[in-house]
């Protein structure tokens, strides 16, 4: 049976099990598995999926669920939090809630489950305005609906500032032989509200998984998020992260993804700016070596007038990996004077590593400002023997090399312990041990 | 310190150096000077170690041992410095960074530990005050943006603060104006011991009168053809290199 059929005849036992869904969300639900029935896992006949393809992925026995309680103890997973910051956490075992590792609150602000957002009455209100309002409605999203259980919830209200940062972490503990995830996130930031967001997906063995994730964000008036995504995952676990981002007037929402790890890892960011003067700003270093794949599918809608976006992609690619970035900006007719700025940039730092990269630019308004510029190059020779005269050995000289061409992207980490962590992952995956910002 | 022997070198298979030799104690310095296209900022890459160079012939020991097959950094650990004529521009590390790394990595290959922060710092203030160079400007890119004066300024800071045995100055003069001239003189000078050794390569003989050789080489078509005391750049200077051609091309 493939993956498909599974999760379809999955299904019934599942819509049975979950009772306490509102009519609302079980609604969601059968629509969003007939649009999975009809659409499936999507192929390279979608001109979106050209360069990526899931069957290596998907031909793997996954668990839809996972069978047992798996606990897992702080000391076995420290290392993944950054715990030299005080923050909320919100952690989830094999797709399941793990308070004993988190940190949640209601005050002032939710920092919360989405099980409890999707059951309890006074979420309602909530749920039935941003729930599976800004996903897309196709084969995967629609998946991810149908079965979603737990995940994030956030709700930031109006003029509230959440004092620290949270961090979102999903642990899989291997225990299954291959684990299916589908966490589903909404965040929710009122009007001048603030907060900051770190999100990671861990696999603590070799065994595989996927994830298929969805989050909604929401940021009303003159609101602020800045979220961080840290992708730097075992050889054998994958990831399909769906991040939609609705912007109202005067909102700033940055996203910044560090790819370094997983097999393949596919990010759909999608910002809708549905207002004026909002600012949003789109980031991402990928370094791979190996087989790994990273491809990064933006998409910026620009919709009213005076708005900006900001994308500076970085990619080093090693060894056979393959990178991809897709970055679509659309600018409405109505959308004048839009500042858009679109640069992916790539190193490729062996023969047979590869890079797909493909601006798409669909402009209606004619008195805009948009670039968009991608390279693809290798080390420069005489910086390298530059930096080898001074005494930097060659590996060490080309890690210092690539961290400075990654290095405009990371300035604008907000929170200096992440980006500090950010620059050590860097100098492991580069297998370097040297500080890069003295 | 330096003893090159009939170093034959090229690059993409067409021969720059033809039958080098030279000669080089502690505490000397000595200058090149040659027009344009003689191989003098070849010479210095290849006793660098610049790869893209291929050693046909000849032989670089360096006190006493042969250097010739050795790695780039493995050279500069050993105390060998070049000035670079075109520092690389490295945009996102900063001076301070890259002169950390690169004293650090050197402690490293000679199984050291890395230098104490505190006097890590105590030896870029030192240093930068030597060659007037203002703090703001250690956390800048490396030579992003640097004028001419500023970029040549920052490698003798580097040679300041890395402490080699033989440092090779290639074109440090040009883009100098006469007061950044004085100052990078004025920091060899001081670096000078009679422990160390400085080869100065240059087209014209004003930096010479800053930096005074002890010996002059004049290079023409890949061999030194002349050799002379520091009255020989004088020479030069008053009758330029249209003499030395002619009585090469007679021999």
């Amino acid at each position: 049976m493939d993956l498909k059929e599974k999760l379809l005849s999955s299904f019934i036992a599942f819509e049975n099990q979950i009772s306490m869904d509102s009519s609302l969300v079980s609604n969601l639900r059968e629509e969003a598995i007939k649009i999975f029935e009809d659409e499936g896992f999507p192929t390279k006949k979608n001109e979106d999926w050209k360069y990526t393809t899931l069957n290596k992925v998907i031909k793997e026995d996954f668990s839809v669920f996972a069978n047992t309680e798996n606990s897992i103890e702080y000391k076995d997973v420290q290392p993944y939090f950054i715990h030299d910051i005080d923050s909320y956490k919100i952690i989830f075992v094999d797709g399941k809630y793990a308070s004993h590792l988190s940190q949640t609150t209601h005050e002032g602000i939710d920092v919360c489950l989405m099980s409890a957002a999707l059951n309890k009455p006074k979420y309602q209100a909530v749920i039935e305005n941003y729930f599976n309002k800004i996903a897309s409605k196709n084969g995967l999203n629609a998946l991810n609906t149908a079965f979603c259980q737990e995940g994030a919830y956030i709700h930031i209200k109006k003029n509230k500032l959440a004092e620290r940062p949270v961090q979102i972490i999903h642990f899989s503990t291997g225990k299954e032989p291959a684990l299916l995830l589908q966490p589903r996130n909404l965040i929710v930031v009122d009007e001048n509200a603030h907060v900051q967001i770190i999100e990671r997906h861990q696999s603590l063995t070799e065994n595989p998984t996927l994830t298929n994730s969805v989050t909604e964000i929401f940021a009303d008036k003159r609101a602020i998020i800045d979220y961080y995504k840290v992708q730097n995952d075992k050889s054998e676990a994958s990831l399909i992260d769906n991040t939609f981002i609705e912007q109202h007037q005067e909102s700033n929402v940055a996203v910044h993804t560090f790819s370094f790890g997983g097999k393949l890892t596919r990010n759909n960011l999608n910002f809708y700016q549905k207002g004026e003067r909002i600012d949003s700003t789109l980031k991402g270093v990928t370094i791979i070596g190996n087989k790994q794949h990273v491809d990064h599918n933006t998409l910026v809608h620009h919709i009213e007038p005076n708005c900006e976006s900001h994308q500076d992609y970085k990619g080093i690619f090693g060894d056979s990996a393959v990178g991809v970035f897709n970055g679509k900006v659309v600018v409405e007719k109505e959308a004048q004077k839009t500042n858009a700025f679109q640069a992916n940039n790539n190193l490729l730092v062996n023969d047979k590593a590869t890079i797909n990269t493909k601006p798409q630019l669909e402009i209606f308004a004619d008195d805009v400002k948009c670039s968009h510029g991608c390279t693809i190059g290798q080390l420069d020779q005489n910086a390298m023997f530059y930096l080898r005269a001074r005494g930097i050995p060659a590996k060490e000289a080309r890690a210092l090399l690539m961290y400075a061409f990654a290095n405009n992207v990371l300035e604008s980490v907000k929170i200096p312990q992440l980006k500090k962590r950010i620059n050590k992952l860097i100098a492991k995956k580069l297998g370097v041990n040297i500080g890069f910002d003295l | 310190m330096l003893e090159i022997k009939n170093i034959h070198a090229q690059i993409d298979e067409k021969s720059i150096l033809k039958g080098i030799n030279l000669d080089i104690k502690p505490g000397e310095v000595h200058a090149i000077m040659g027009p344009n296209g003689s191989g003098k900022s070849t010479l210095a890459s290849v006793i660098a170690g610049k790869e893209e160079y291929e050693i046909e012939k000849g032989s670089i020991l360096f006190n006493g041992e042969d250097i010739s097959e050795l790695s780039v950094e493995g050279r500069a650990h050993q105390g060998v410095f070049l000035s670079f004529q075109y520092p690389v521009e490295i945009p996102g590390v900063t001076v301070t960074n890259f002169i950390k790394t690169a004293l650090n990595e050197t402690r490293k290959a000679k199984g050291l530990e890395d230098m104490p922060a505190s006097e890590m710092l105590k030896r870029i203030r030192e240093k930068s005050e030597l060659l007037e160079i203002d703090r703001k400007f250690l956390s800048r890119s490396l030579n992003e943006g640097f004028s001419g004066g500023e970029k040549k300024r920052n490698e003798i800071f580097q040679m300041a603060m890395l402490e080699p045995k033989l440092a090779i100055l290639d074109e440090t003069d040009s883009g100098l104006d006469i007061d950044a001239l004085r100052i990078v003189a004025n920091g060899v000078n001081k670096l000078k011991t009679k422990d160390n050794a400085v080869l100065v390569i240059t087209h014209y003989q004003r930096l010479l009168d800053y930096i005074v050789p002890d010996y002059v080489h004049v290079l023409y078509d890949g061999k030194i053809v002349k050799s002379g005391g520091k009255e020989l750049a004088f020479e030069l200077e008053e009758k330029g290199y249209d003499w030395i051609k002619k009585e090469v091309n007679q021999d």
